[in-house]
């Protein structure tokens, strides 16, 4: 059997093939904040035949939705998801970019309605994927966004 | 329930009617037949930035169909801004009238006041963003004055990097397969993001080598604020300044078009020409206007 980078787990989800580098970002789209009372672990810039480097995030105890887990494609879209049961992989997909997001994106136009404060708001945006590269338009403003990197909400 | 927040939520049939319904009403708004059939209905305009031309002709719609006309001025829009949301208001307001004609700095506002709104709402301007019933007026007006929209060749002048009735229009253009120039300085060019969406035949251009080829000439006016210094806008505007001079070689039919207001980008010596249509075209805001309001008041 294989060595496993971070300890194996029971039960949870992990999130595997992250781009190297995105596993922080990857906790952020999921809402782990500091302070989270879950166990996490991860590892970057692991070793990967497929993708030369990539980062693995494991979360124990919790089956996260696929539609949250979805999110993770704009920033990876070629992450996979493995949740675990009983030290196995009970299921197991790639993640598919959402064709709307809200509240996960900022739109980086300071001009925009969605950026006023007291505004009850929730920011939206439209998912776009060509040949790998996911684009973000902005429902309000129509401001298209090509780093999604840069502005996870 | 029907608004009008962008000129892209609309396909080609949408804007051909819209266009045909405001023929029937250009003789009500030049004031010689009588329609009454908003009477009754109240239109709130909610200029949260100064507008005269939009907000007169929205308010000259609506009287001339039999409706009434609530205000609020962008000074009091400043101090409800203070203590009010956005939203807060769009509720407040919508419980008042039976639609709601909004103007508004931020881009996006008409279409988060829509989602707020239990009435129709019209976008008249979100900053930098749409301006539908101008696009509209400004179909009506090619329409009208060049008798038909497929095909026609329109060249685009002045700030096309900014300038929000161009980046309305020019989606609606392409829309009729209008083949399309585009005369700007460097630095206000249209955007490569624009032009790839659009699409179809759009060029850049000098004037003087399209001006006997085209049916419409579109200006803008090129802004003192966009430009580092007085020195640099002054080398720049003055070649995008045109005059009765500048049109000799143009077609007997071609039109000349201006959102208004103009400051010296037209010279008014083609006020006198046969080209100048811009006055005629600010008067065709109303029964377009009207078209809209009926259609998502009815
Ligand atoms: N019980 C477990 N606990 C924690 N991680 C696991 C467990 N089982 C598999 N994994 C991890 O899930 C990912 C997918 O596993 P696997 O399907 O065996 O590999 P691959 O997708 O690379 O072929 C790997 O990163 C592996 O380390
Ligand atoms: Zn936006």
């Amino acid at each position: 059997m294989k060595e496993l980078v971070v300890s194996k787990i029971r039960e949870g989800t992990v999130i595997d093939h992250i781009n190297a580098g995105k596993a922080l970002l990857v906790l952020r789209i999921l809402k782990i904040q500091p302070g989270t009372d879950l166990t996490v672990s991860m590892a970057m810039n692991v070793p990967s035949k497929k993708m030369g480097k990539k980062d693995i995030v494991k979360v124990e105890g919790m089956f996260i939705q696929d539609e949250e887990l979805n999110k993770i494609a704009l920033i990876s879209p070629n992450a996979t998801i493995n949740l675990i049961r009983d030290y196995e992989i009970e299921r197991k997909f790639k993640v598919q970019p959402p064709e709307v997001v809200e509240e996960v994106l900022k739109c980086p136009n300071h001009a925009c309605i969605s950026n006023a404060e007291r505004e009850p708001i929730k920011p939206r945006f439209y998912i776009k994927t060509e040949e790998m590269k996911v684009t973000a338009r902005c429902h309000y403003c129509g401001r298209k966004i090509e780093n999604l990197d840069d502005y996870i909400s | 329930m029907k608004h009008l927040i962008s000129i892209t939520d609309l396909d080609k049939e949408d804007i051909s009617y819209i266009l045909k319904k405001a023929e029937e009403f250009e003789d009500v708004a030049m004031g010689k037949r009588k329609l009454r059939i908003l009477e009754g209905k109240i239109l709130g305009n909610l200029f949260f930035e100064p507008s005269t031309r939009t907000r007169m002709s929205f308010e000259v719609a609506m009287k001339r169909l039999g409706g009434d006309v609530i205000n609020m001025t962008a000074q009091e829009a400043s101090s409800v801004a203070k203590g009010e949301t956005l939203a807060d208001t769009i509720r407040v307001v919508s419980g008042y009238c039976d639609a709601i004609v909004i103007r508004h700095p931020l881009e996006g506002a008409a279409r988060f006041a829509a989602e707020n709104s239990s009435v129709p709402v019209i976008n008249a301007g979100d900053g930098a963003g749409q301006h539908p019933t101008q696009t509209l007026l400004d179909l009506y007006t090619i329409k009208k004055e060049c008798g038909r929209l497929d095909g026609i060749t329109i060249a685009l002048m002045g700030d096309l990097k900014y300038s929000r009735t161009i980046h309305s229009l020019i989606k609606a253009l392409a829309l009729f397969e209008m083949k399309i120039y585009l005369i700007s300085p460097e630095a206000l060019a249209l955007p490569d993001d624009i032009i790839e969406d659009v699409g179809g035949e759009i060029k850049r251009a000098k004037l003087e080598d399209v001006i006997s080829e085209i049916d419409v000439l579109y200006v803008t006016r090129i802004q003192k604020e966009r430009f580092p210094d007085e020195e640099e806008y002054r080398k720049v505007s003055g070649s995008y300044r045109i005059t009765a001079e500048t049109l000799k070689k143009a077609k007997d039919s071609m039109i000349v078009m201006h959102p208004l207001p103009r400051v010296d980008e037209i010279h008014p010596s083609v006020d006198a020409t046969k080209h100048a249509r811009y006055f005629q075209q600010s008067f065709y805001g109303v029964p377009v206007r009207m078209a809209i309001l009926s259609e998502v008041m009815l």
